[in-house]
């Protein structure tokens, strides 16, 4: 970690030179104040803020372009399907996806692992790809998003649902993955960054071990899609979920990104409207992808926001995010694990814009709400992920997330707001 | 900044950190006539009460688990409050106290004894359910069969 005043110094000349007050500009919501003080806004793993060029792209699209996509021929409907297909392909080109790829809209990371665990359980015109004595494999770091959906695709299926379990500081190893593995592993699900502990696990090696065991493989990227994107086409991936919300972009987004062949494989979960190819009135049969798995009318609007959050993203720059927000992680880190009885989780993980931590005789509630009255803003709980907290023997944390907008000066009033709030509730 | 934020002064007085940090009746009874569990899946807090009632009066009460500073505090104010006392004015106490909460009663106005403490939290809407795990369990348990 660099002096106060290097770091104070990046606060002004911002990412790639883009300065930071500009960028914050960006970012009107940024601008307020809460109980008083300037808000702090240091809860971006639940929601980023949207910049502008988003809002903007979205109510374009409401004012000049909206109708429904694929029906009518009239030139609204043509401009809407246009706008559609072109933030498909955006999206596309931001995860690496290629031609063997598709990207289905969904209404974000939970709505997508829903769409795979759903479409590999239940039969269709095929028996369902998960079958009965089938394993399952799931990381112990997942959000419940990317379990609670295995487990009922597990007593669906009559499958076995198998946890490879993190060492005592909250990391996973290959070696571990590699025990787990048998010839009857069908899937194996892992996220990019633990939205818990910030922890990355390395999940390329993770993924490529396990699709060479023969499994379907599934990424978890919402934690990592604002700051580091998977690069699709470098991994063994079969499914990868994100969200438009925790990458600048509209609330109710995102997408399911994944090999053809294994979207293929996917009994549909909505049945309807624009995911057919003929239907008679006892029997349909359905479209091909990507509209297969997105019956109903889309959020177009939405899609179209999601891809100028890609653009934004690529226009600040991946790397100088990346750098910005790991540099603020660390920062955080150093300073929260100095304050008398903290306990920091994922203490060694690099590439990674969260910390968590929990301090002894001061409760993550209590600790919120007194910084909440300085204007700062975190996630208190067990953040969606209570078996990993418990096997880790820790109950709920306070969590710190850093996003492109935040600045070295807030992480101070961070360090300094728990210290403070601890002085009142030790 | 240095001045005393609203939370400080109003949520976190002394009388609630010293019930937080030694609660009072903190612990289960061996052979309890009613028990019941409360429990806040968003941070995990979690309460046990366990009660001997008879004559429809409540001679012991303790409590078990772990929750925040108001979680605890009020679950320990609130055993003070009901122990040796009837079963119908713990539960009139608990309506007195959860429409302070909710603002459909002024505190001076509710007769709620060092309960006042607490009263609050009623401008922190996010943390009402902190305050009243513990009577949930307690109402719980009431209603249950012995």
């Amino acid at each position: 970690m660099g002096d106060m005043h290097d770091l104070h110094s990046v606060d002004h000349a911002g990412l790639g030179g883009a300065g930071l007050d500009n960028l914050r500009a960006q970012f009107p919501v940024l601008a307020q104040k809460i109980n008083g003080a300037p808000l702090a806004y240091l809860d971006n793993a639940a929601t980023t803020q949207s910049p502008l060029t988003v809002q903007d792209a979205q109510r374009h699209f409401e004012r000049h372009d909206r109708a429904n996509i694929h029906r009518g021929v009239h030139t609204l409907s043509q401009r809407a399907t246009d706008a559609f297909d072109q933030a498909r392909s955006t999206l596309k080109r931001f995860v690496g996806a290629g031609a063997a790829h598709e990207l289905i809209f969904t209404s974000g990371t939970t709505d997508a692992l829903n769409l795979v665990a759903h479409g590999l359980s239940t039969p269709g015109s095929q028996p369902a790809v998960i079958q009965p004595g089938d394993e399952i494999v799931v990381s112990a770091l997942e959000h419940h998003a990317n379990l609670v959906p295995w487990q009922q695709a597990a007593r669906r299926c009559g499958a076995q649902l198998r946890i490879l379990l993190p060492d005592r500081q909250g990391r996973l190893h290959v070696e571990d993955l590699a025990r787990l593995l048998t010839p009857r592993t069908r899937v194996f699900a892992v996220t990019a960054c633990a939205n818990a502990t910030g922890e990355r696990p390395p999940f390329e090696a993770l993924l490529a071990l396990a699709a060479d065991a023969g499994a379907l493989t599934v990424l978890d990227a919402a934690q990592s899609v604002g700051h580091a994107v998977p690069d699709l086409s470098a991994l063994a991936c079969d499914f990868m979920a994100f969200s438009g919300h925790k990458m600048y972009g509209p609330m109710g987004t995102g997408a399911l990104v994944g090999r053809r062949t294994a979207l293929e494989r996917l009994e549909p979960l909505r049945y309807g409207g624009d995911m057919v190819a003929w239907v008679s009135t006892t029997e349909a049969s359905f479209a091909e992808l990507p509209m297969r798995l997105e019956g109903g009318t889309p959020n177009v609007a939405g899609a179209v926001g999601l891809a100028a959050a890609a653009d934004f993203i690529d226009r600040t720059g991946r790397s100088a995010i990346d750098a910005h927000v790991v540099a603020l992680r660390e920062h955080a880190a150093a300073g929260l694990a100095a304050l008398p009885g903290v306990q920091l989780l994922s203490t060694e993980t690099g590439a990674s814009a969260i910390v968590s931590f929990a301090a002894g005789g001061a409760h993550p509630h209590d600790i919120g709400t007194l910084l909440d009255e300085q204007g700062i803003a975190v996630r208190t709980g067990h953040h969606c992920a209570q078996p990993l907290l418990e096997h880790l023997g820790l109950g709920p944390t306070t969590r710190a997330s850093f996003a492109l907008y935040n600045t070295h000066a807030e992480v101070e009033r961070l360090l300094a707001g728990v210290a403070r709030a601890l002085k009142v509730l030790q | 900044m240095n001045q005393t934020t609203a939370a400080e002064l109003d949520l976190y007085q002394d009388v609630v950190m010293d019930h937080k940090r030694a609660p009072r009746h903190f612990g289960t009874l061996p052979a309890p006539t009613h028990q019941a569990r409360g429990q806040n899946p968003s941070c995990g807090d979690d309460l046990q009460v366990t009660l001997n009632v008879a004559q429809d009066r409540i001679e012991d009460i303790r409590f078990s688990g772990q929750g925040c500073a108001i979680c605890i505090a009020s679950a320990s104010m609130m055993t003070e409050a009901v122990h040796g006392g009837d079963v119908a004015l713990a539960q009139q106490l608990h309506q007195r106290f959860r429409a302070v909460l909710t603002g459909e009663l002024e505190p001076e106005a509710a007769h709620l004894g060092k309960l006042i403490s607490l009263a609050g939290v009623r401008r922190f809407p996010g943390r009402i359910k902190c305050a009243l795990l513990g009577w949930h369990a307690l109402m719980h348990a009431l209603d249950g069969k012995p």
